[in-house]
């Protein structure tokens, strides 16, 4: 297990190195893109002066492997470069910020597990059962909705109408403030993970070992318990784990949104300012995030799945 | 046998209609969203962007105006008419990019394998790793707003599931006997992959395709919404969301009419693509969702 473990997190390494490879190529060897974009943005054109010092900062003057070499021996000492906008270093704006990310995202997260699972269970008992047409037309407009659609109606019914909610903001970070958001962000995961628990009963109810478990008198609890539930778990933490990856993009649109001081509302911010070195340091920090999760998801494949041996 | 016989016919028939009732009504939108799109320019009262007039501000929903008008008193009715455009526009162009990308990657990956083959994974699997919505926004910042860049961001970043399959299918398809057949026959590799391997992997691509676009139309509502894809005053429906949240509390109808616009679209794509996953791609109904 712990050779395994040490496998699959030195595994990531190429991939690290890529996506920062990668972030630097777009942001730093199209220089004239980024200048050029700077100058038709629709506010008219940029103070030559302010060009200049970017290209400065950025080190767009020297040679790009001197430029490279010099983002990742900053990047090794966990210097992610200083903001344009506020002087700070990106490093600790993004530590700020990084909590109240986490918070909304975890907090989706678990209002998907703690209502799709079940639904998409309910709904593989009985296939084609009210409870299943039901669940799983909710489930697919779920999926269809726009995040930020959803949050505004949700926004305009809990906090202005019935002003049982803050409508949007920190607040003193109680969690008042963070249900809305939450659940904005969170409807997407939960229809998802209640059409792939569907999908998975569905599939391990007919299998043979569901059958022979039936036919030696066990009762459906146990079988559900024993059988199903194990077997399906192993799809639907794949579901989960993938499913970080479209919080972080979505988690931008909500935070935006709700005002919510995240990494997300800091990317879409710096962006909209040409804060270079916020928007790489944001985008890594996402990046990482989600392979973080997934390397744990596939670390316990194996705890959950015993048949998953990776010797 | 024959209990079970009937359960299954019963069963089956069940299942059928639900296919049918995914396909016509998924495709019943999509085909409205695609004809408002076409003839915008009959079905809209006024000039999307030029009819201002701040003398009907902020009028709520009614006979004269359907959807209600907003700050500047623009017919909202005729901007989410107008909007169905950039949507499709960006929906199925950018789509198109992604499966073409796509196919070339994976056919070529699985058809030669080698190193071309590995690199083909290694690129998949970094895309795989970033979040698509991320990087679309990565590359909307080094490009700046407009239509162009929103098809460039995203046809770029959605091709990684097309080429999986393209590839997968590629592998497993190489070894048949109708494609050895051709070899035989000193068909060139090209010609195999045209009209030996493509034709047989179209079936689920299209499918993802079909389900890509819901998503492409997602991704440049949720970016214009952001400043970052259509800017104003042209009438994204993303960005129509963006002027509404000012205004939420002294117009909410403005929130609720392009918002229902980018559903219904997406509802329909989503719809239609489980539908056609139905009939072309019949063995992965219970594995995927």
């Amino acid at each position: 297990m712990l050779a395994f473990a040490s496998r699959r997190i030195l595994q990531t390494v190429p991939t690290v190195l890529a996506v920062v490879l990668l972030i630097f190529v777009l942001f730093s060897v199209i220089p004239g893109s980024i200048i050029s974009s700077l100058s038709d943005d629709g506010r008219g054109p940029m103070d030559v002066q302010v060009v200049e010092r970017m290209k400065k900062e950025l080190g767009l003057d020297d040679p790009v492997h001197v430029r490279f070499t010099g983002y990742i021996s900053r990047l090794a000492v966990g210097d992610l470069g200083t903001s344009f906008r506020t002087r700070e270093p990106v490093g600790s704006m993004i530590a700020k910020r990084m909590w109240p990310t986490l918070q909304l995202i975890f907090t989706a997260m678990f209002l998907a597990i703690v209502f799709g699972i079940p639904l998409g269970f309910v709904a593989a008992l009985k296939p084609g059962g009210l409870v299943d047409m039901a669940s799983m037309v909710g489930a697919v407009s779920g999926l269809s909705m726009p995040k930020f659609w959803l949050g505004l109606l949700l926004m305009y019914l809990f906090a202005l109408t019935l002003g049982w909610l803050p409508s949007f903001g920190y607040g003193d970070g109680s969690l008042k403030y963070l249900i809305l958001p939450a659940v904005t962000l969170g409807v997407s995961p939960m229809a998802l993970l209640a059409r792939t628990t569907r999908a998975a009963v569905l599939e391990i109810m007919t299998a043979d070992f569901v059958r022979t478990a039936r036919s030696k008198g066990m009762s459906e609890l146990r079988v559900v318990k024993w059988h199903v539930m194990r077997n399906a778990l192993v799809l639907i933490l794949t579901t989960i784990g993938l499913q970080f990856g479209a919080l972080m993009g979505q988690a931008v649109v909500v935070e935006k949104l709700f005002s919510w001081p995240g990494v997300g509302s800091l990317l879409v911010d710096s962006v909209l300012q040409r804060d270079i070195p916020a928007v790489q340091g944001s985008i890594l920090v996402a990046v990482l995030f989600f392979l973080i999760i997934n390397t744990l998801v596939d670390l316990l494949y194996v705890v959950i799945d015993p048949r998953i041996k990776y010797a | 046998m024959s209990v079970i016989g009937t359960v299954s016919t019963v069963f089956a028939t069940k299942w059928r209609v639900k296919f049918r009732f995914n396909l016509v009504v998924g495709g019943g939108l999509f085909a409205l969203a695609v004809f408002v799109g076409l003839f915008a320019g009959w079905l809209a009262h006024t000039d999307p962007v030029m009819d201002a007039n701040l003398l009907n501000a902020e009028e709520p929903p009614s006979w004269k105006w359907w959807f209600g008008t907003d700050a500047q008193g623009r017919d909202i009715y005729s901007r989410v008419v107008h909007g169905a455009r950039i949507s499709l526009t960006v929906g199925i162009v950018s789509q198109f990019i992604n499966s073409i990308i796509g196919i070339t990657l994976g056919l070529t990956a699985g058809y030669f394998g080698g190193w071309w083959d590995d690199f083909v994974n290694g690129v998949t699997n970094l895309m795989l790793a970033i979040p698509s919505l991320i990087f679309a926004l990565a590359i909307m910042a080094v490009l700046g707003p407009g239509l162009t860049s929103l098809l460039i961001a995203l046809g770029l970043t959605n091709w990684s599931f097309t080429c999986r399959i393209a590839r997968a299918s590629a592998l497993s398809l190489k070894s048949q006997g109708y494609v050895q057949a051709a070899k035989v026959l000193g068909y060139g590799d090209l010609r195999i992959m045209a009209t030996q391997l493509l034709p047989n992997m179209l079936g689920p691509i299209i499918v993802i395709g079909t389900l890509g676009m819901g998503g492409a139309v997602l991704a440049e509502a949720s970016l214009s919404f952001l400043g970052l894809g259509i800017r104003p005053p042209y009438p994204s429906w993303g960005s129509m969301l963006s002027e509404a949240r000012d205004q939420i509390t002294t117009a909410p109808w403005l929130s609720v009419f392009p918002g229902l616009a980018i559903f219904l679209t997406v509802l329909g794509l989503n719809l239609l693509g489980d539908g056609l996953r139905d009939i072309l791609d019949p063995q992965s109904r219970s594995t995927r969702v």
